[in-house]
């Protein structure tokens, strides 16, 4: 019988099977940020072992970095102390960190793709649920915990229970202003935010085949947020082209050897998984999210649905969720005013995200009663854009382009959405008080959120569309 | 390096009737920012528990002293979101032993376990039966049996045999370290990596 291409990862990277045990599984790359690693330092410390293997893991500073003058000295006590833990903690221990100042910094799940180390058919983890993003390469990636940061410091293994496998199959053509955030959302609204827990899903069809490496990237990262472990797709052309020549890529003989295994990577056709769900890309619609988890998500022509039509026991915290974001059942999002407009975050701050930012924006003004932040994921993607003249565009129409981070994505740093305002943001979580204490986040694509950037309220960015083909 | 042990507890409860929740919700990021495990159960539920002010929020369950215990109950998809181990932490910081769901997510289930934080999973009837039960009679107590795998409601006797890994049970009840288990196999790693070269 055939094995899914999750299986033959796995199976690759099993040191150890014992029945009643979890697997003991070989991760090959490890990043870690300042914020989930420092307890698992001192555990290291406190066992007196050294890293296991320290060229295999990568370190980077993003969740507490400030967006502007990074140049300074952080001026927030602990976000500063917890930064500096990281460099100590990489140097006393023998890690590669590319931190503030570094050319490589930037949010970890953009850094590691665009420098070439995430690569099809490897295991890779790290301390944030949205490692799931990896995966677009054809790779087993997902988020762990410090204990378990501490485990592969350790060892370079994890035990790990091997999950259900799940193929999420989209198929057909897509619409003119719906993007690959539009598909994730649309997944997600379908399946709920726990409709993927227990399993990982391999990603097929010829709409995601047809999309870029940062709209796979896109839907990946955003697996977790159906409690999917991870989502992986197999590598294709589009993948090799994306990967070749990169900073850390296989070069050479390496390369021709890597190119030979990552041909091998796909799931077999008599392959069987736990559970196959299929969608026509046809019936998606531009997406945004109207609750508190990024579950709740509808088209951006619809009516949030009607508390009556929610399963009973799950009514109440229907409810709540709803008096939270100041919406009221039964009614239309569009056209709501907004207060803010986030552009980041590992979900959708890549150059192609900017750049499909910039094309529509070109020209255009923001609305006068709109905060636009735009944060790059990465020094890289920063300097490319300003090599691309984008932040000119930017300026021109009263955006800002910042420096890189995790940002307002979560509001760990000084980026923070106010109490009661509403933010169109491209992340990736609605929950509440996530981009500031009770601060209101409608999820949506960049495309929608420029939109909503220049009109200052909800809007269907196909009515500001001139072209078909911009998408 | 030995870790927390749990065998069996026997105790009241606090209610939370609340689906999907996540752990942002449970430690706010804004909390994350220590670099110890210790503390953060002072901002367990922050923004449900206190207001803009930092004043308690009276109607919120933990601010209540009708219910106190060891066992947290709470709602559907428990602990989804964010990976941050501090959302383990923070429960077990705050008293809590037990974490009773009818689903917990993947993660945070994971990050229970590794810190002696039992994530007791059980069907959405025997869930709606506990909540049925401690509103009506707030002194409600539950009994977990790590040993049998069993959860019981005392007063009516309502019994649920729980899942947990084989492993992970060895683990929660001898105080056994998943990295010692681990470097006891150190070479084997080893043989695996020279394998693949």
């Amino acid at each position: 019988m055939g094995k899914t291409l999750f299986d033959k990862i796995w199976d690759a990277h099993v040191v150890s099977s014992k029945e009643g045990f979890p697997d003991m599984l070989y991760i090959d790359t490890h990043f870690i940020h300042e914020v989930t690693s420092p307890q698992a330092f001192d555990g290291l410390r406190k066992r007196g072992i050294p890293v296991f293997r320290p060229k295999q893991t990568v370190a980077t500073a993003d969740h507490n970095v400030p967006t502007i003058n990074q140049h300074l000295p952080i001026k927030e006590e602990l976000s500063r102390y917890q930064v500096d833990m990281l460099t100590k903690n990489c140097k006393e221990f023998g890690v590669e960190l590319y931190g503030l100042g570094h050319p490589f910094q930037g949010i970890v799940h953009v850094i590691g793709p665009e420098l070439g180390i995430t690569l099809p058919g490897k295991t890779i983890v790290c301390g944030d649920s949205h490692t799931s993003t990896h995966g677009a390469f054809g790779t087993i990636a997902f988020g762990i915990g410090t204990s378990q940061v501490e485990q592969v410091l350790a060892t370079q293994c994890l035990l790990q229970s091997r999950p259900k496998r799940m193929k999420i199959e989209v198929n057909g053509k897509l619409k003119k202003g719906v993007t690959a955030k539009d598909i994730i959302l649309y997944i997600i609204s379908k399946i709920s935010a726990a409709g993927g827990t227990g399993y990982f899903v391999e990603y097929a069809g010829d709409t995601i085949r047809s999309l870029s490496m940062e709209g796979r990237m896109t839907i990946c990262n955003m697996s977790i947020e159906m409690g999917a472990r991870g989502g992986l797709i197999a590598p294709d052309e589009t993948t090799l082209n994306y990967i070749k020549g990169r900073e850390f890529a296989p070069k050479g003989e390496a390369w021709n050897k890597a190119l030979a295994y990552w041909k091998t990577l796909y799931s077999d056709e008599d392959a069987i998984f736990d559970k196959v769900l299929k969608f026509d890309a046809a019936d998606i619609e531009p997406m945004i999210t109207y609750g508190t988890n990024p579950g709740m998500g509808i088209g951006i022509t619809q009516k949030i649905p009607a508390i009556a039509n929610i399963v009973p026991n799950e009514q109440l915290s229907y409810k709540k969720a709803l008096d939270y974001m100041g919406l009221e059942e039964n009614t239309l999002l569009m056209d709501k005013p907004i207060d803010y407009v986030f552009i980041g975050s590992c979900t959708n701050s890549r150059i192609e995200d900017l750049r499909q930012v910039a094309e529509f924006v070109k020209g255009k003004q923001k609305a006068n009663n709109v905060t636009v932040w735009i944060v790059p994921g990465s020094k890289q993607v920063q300097q490319q854009a300003i090599r691309e003249g984008l932040d000119k565009i930017f300026e021109a129409a009263g955006f800002a382009l910042r420096e890189p981070g995790c940002s307002a994505c979560l509001g760990m740093n000084e980026d923070k959405i106010p109490a009661g305002k509403y933010c169109v943001s491209t992340s990736n979580r609605n929950f509440e008080g996530r981009q500031g204490p009770n601060s209101r986040t409608f999820l949506a694509s960049p495309l929608t959120a420029a939109a909503a950037a220049v009109t200052g309220r909800v809007t269907d960015v196909r009515e500001l569309l001139a072209e078909p083909e911009l998408v | 390096m030995a870790t927390k042990t749990f065998q069996y507890i026997q105790s009241s409860i606090v209610p939370l009737s609340v689906e999907n929740i996540d752990t942002d919700q449970i430690i706010p990021a804004r909390f994350l920012k220590a670099t110890t495990r210790d503390g953060f159960g002072d901002n367990l539920f922050r923004d449900w528990r206190y207001d803009a002010n930092n004043q308690p929020k009276v109607d919120f369950v933990l601010n209540d002293p009708t219910y106190s215990g060891k066992i947290l109950v709470a709602g559907k998809n428990f602990g989804c979101g964010s990976s941050r181990e501090h959302a383990a932490w923070a429960i077990s910081d705050a008293g809590f032993d037990v974490v009773v769901s009818s689903f917990f997510a993947d993660i945070f289930k994971g990050n229970a376990l590794n810190n002696g934080l039992l994530p007791v999973q059980v069907s959405d009837t025997f869930l709606k039966s506990i909540f049925d039960e401690v509103y009506k009679n707030p002194k409600t107590e539950l009994e977990v049996d790590l040993e049998k795998q069993t959860i019981t409601i005392l007063a009516t006797g309502q019994q649920e045999k729980f899942e947990i890994n084989a492993y992970k049970k060895a683990c929660l009840i001898n105080g056994y370290d998943d990295i010692d288990y681990i470097l006891s196999q150190k070479e084997q790693i080893e043989v695996f990596e020279k394998a693949r070269n």
